[in-house]
């Protein structure tokens, strides 16, 4: 019985992550091998395709998207942790609901808020402009993090910090010694999520960067009419795109569950 | 009465005022900038929806700018065009959140037996969660439903089929929610993997011993501990997926009446120049999002006093 349930496990993971491998495949094979039918699986492999990719100016891009990503997340972490501790290791008086207000604003769509940060962006003359769109993802990600942050930093034992500060240590020395080296994998894995999130983002981007401050996704929507014979290319883009998501969603993978549900899950 | 008060009072007496406050703001202060931050970021602009919502403004006619009233959300009701993509909005988001939760669940619970090679799948299972979505909506529209090239009809081709349909142009809704499952079953799975892999232990052995079978013990123990995992992994996959905008702009550009409310906000304000209209949508969405957000507050709060016990 419980080879049954392996079999169908395998099955569903081929079956899921066949377009990924598909992805892969193409984006190494030459135009015309990537556009034949029936498939041609073994045609022979080519970088042309990855070459195509950053000849045409996908550098700009790719920059301006790492640029916001991890600025973003930098000034983020630095506005988080403090609110986090403020709501777990030393709480404010009804520190649950200042949590819910965080949470609260996460569940707004942006769409609706679209509008208005154009025209503050047009009238204050930020539109084309990366920082802005920082400044975005900051509040997109806040709420997040602090969530994230907060759970982590409840994990760090009351009885550790109450010695600490028996023996005479600092704030400082307790951050340092005690808080930090408990909560460094909760940063990580919350960088790595805001990290993603800003990464992944198309509307504000599409609405509010033009030709200078354009980012990674808004480059790839540059492929969204067909172009003759450019599949190999789509698929080279769509790989070099999705590789640091895919690398930092895997390094946090245990703590995916986590950020995505907004810390509502272990 | 006024004695009663003054004892009160007296009783009550804080400690030094100074003193308190200084220590209550000490304890607000790391707080107030990420709170003060987001104020400004998020809040203000939604107040700012609500007034352009309520005026006659469109950017390429800015001499007819004024006040109009209750005439935008008139519109936006009255214009067949928003109407089917509040339709669309439904329809899109109800589909992709119910099949990747039934998928979801299927795999969760085949991932939380034991198999060889279980560490793999699951990385396997959660990869494409983690392609970029306008990547993956781009590797949807032209690698796999391409009618000339596409991977479908390739496969279809392979296993002798003469039919090569083109999946876009005759079923665009499906082709959209299809590409969007794929992406978001990983998710509900990773949701409800969590829930089964908390479940206490000991319930299960003891129905085992009592006799009960295993469809029993799904019925009984598996899936009363699991229901508020789907229903957080269903309002939370809601609340992202109403917001879907990079599908339908990659797949479809809106066309072939797939255009949902972001799409449709989207366009009457950045190619149609309507501010007012665009606004009162826009405040429509927010109305919709309460309902939904209330409803998923109320679970992750159930959650939280759970964790908290």
């Amino acid at each position: 019985m419980s080879r049954i349930w392996g079999v169908l496990a395998w099955f569903a993971g081929i079956v899921f992550f066949a377009p990924v491998a598909w992805m892969f495949l193409t984006s190494l094979h030459s135009e015309s091998d990537a556009a034949t039918n029936p498939p041609s699986l073994t045609a022979p492999l080519t970088l042309d395709g990855y070459a195509e990719f950053f000849d045409a100016g996908a550098w700009p891009p790719l920059i301006n998207s790492f640029s916001a990503s991890i600025g973003s997340t930098i000034i983020v972490l630095l506005l988080a942790i403090p609110a986090a501790y403020a709501l777990s290791i030393k709480p404010v008086e009804k520190w649950t609901d200042v949590l819910f207000f965080f949470l609260s604003t996460k569940m707004m769509p942006v769409v609706a808020a679209l509008l208005p940060i154009y025209l503050i962006a047009q009238f204050s003359g930020m539109l084309d402009n990366i920082s802005f769109l920082t400044l975005l993802y900051c509040s997109m990600n806040l709420p997040i993090a602090v969530w994230l942050m907060r759970s982590f930093l409840a994990e760090v034992p009351k009885e550790i910090l109450e010695a600490a500060s028996i023996d005479g240590a600092g704030l400082v020395t307790t951050l340092r010694r005690v808080v930090a080296p408990i909560a460094m994998p909760g940063i990580a894995a919350t960088a790595l999520i805001c990290f993603i999130f800003s990464w992944n983002e198309l509307l504000f981007a599409r609405v509010l960067t033009g030709v200078v401050a354009g980012t990674a996704p808004v480059y790839l929507t540059g492929f969204v009419t067909s172009q003759g014979l450019f599949l190999a290319k789509v698929c080279a883009a769509a790989v070099v795109v999705s590789l640091p998501v895919l690398i930092a969603g895997f390094a946090a993978q245990d703590k995916l569950v986590q950020g995505l549900s907004l810390g509502a899950v272990k | 009465m006024a004695v009663i008060t003054r004892e009160r009072s007296v009783v009550d007496r804080p400690p030094p005022v100074p003193r308190r406050d200084y220590s209550k703001w000490a304890r607000r202060g790391p707080l107030l900038p990420a709170l003060i931050f987001l104020i400004i970021v998020t809040q203000l602009p939604f107040v700012a929806t609500l007034v352009i919502s309520f005026m006659k403004w469109n950017s390429l006619d800015p001499g007819s700018r004024g006040f109009a009233g209750f005439d935008n959300y008139v519109n936006v009701f009255t214009d067949p065009d928003l109407r089917s993509s509040v339709v669309n909005t439904i329809v899109l988001t109800a589909s992709v959140v119910l099949i990747s939760l039934v998928l979801g669940l299927g795999l969760a619970l085949l991932l939380d037996k034991k198999f060889k090679g279980r560490g793999l799948v699951r990385t396997m299972l959660i990869a494409p969660f983690l392609v970029v979505p306008v990547a993956a909506a781009l590797i949807w529209k032209h690698v796999l439903y391409n009618p000339e090239y596409g991977l479908f009809n390739g496969i279809l081709n392979w296993l002798g089929f003469d039919a090569q349909p083109d999946w876009i142009s005759t079923m665009p809704m499906s082709a959209v929610v299809l590409s969007l499952v794929w992406q978001w079953t990983p998710f509900m799975m990773l949701i409800l993997l969590a829930g089964l892999q908390s479940k206490p232990i000991e319930p299960v052995e003891a129905a085992t011993i009592d006799g009960a079978s295993s469809f029993q013990i799904f019925r009984y123990l598996t899936f009363p501990h699991l229901r508020q995992y789907l229903e957080l992994g269903g309002l939370l996959g809601s609340i992202y997926i109403v917001q879907n905008f990079d599908a339908v702009f990659t797949i479809t550009s809106g066309g072939l009446g797939t255009a949902n409310l972001p799409y449709m906000i989207y366009q009457t304000f950045y190619q149609a120049h309507e501010y007012g209209e665009a606004s009162a949508a826009g405040v429509i969405v927010v109305a919709g999002s309460i309902i939904i957000a209330t409803f998923a507050l109320r679970t992750v709060s159930s959650l939280f006093k759970e964790e908290k016990r």
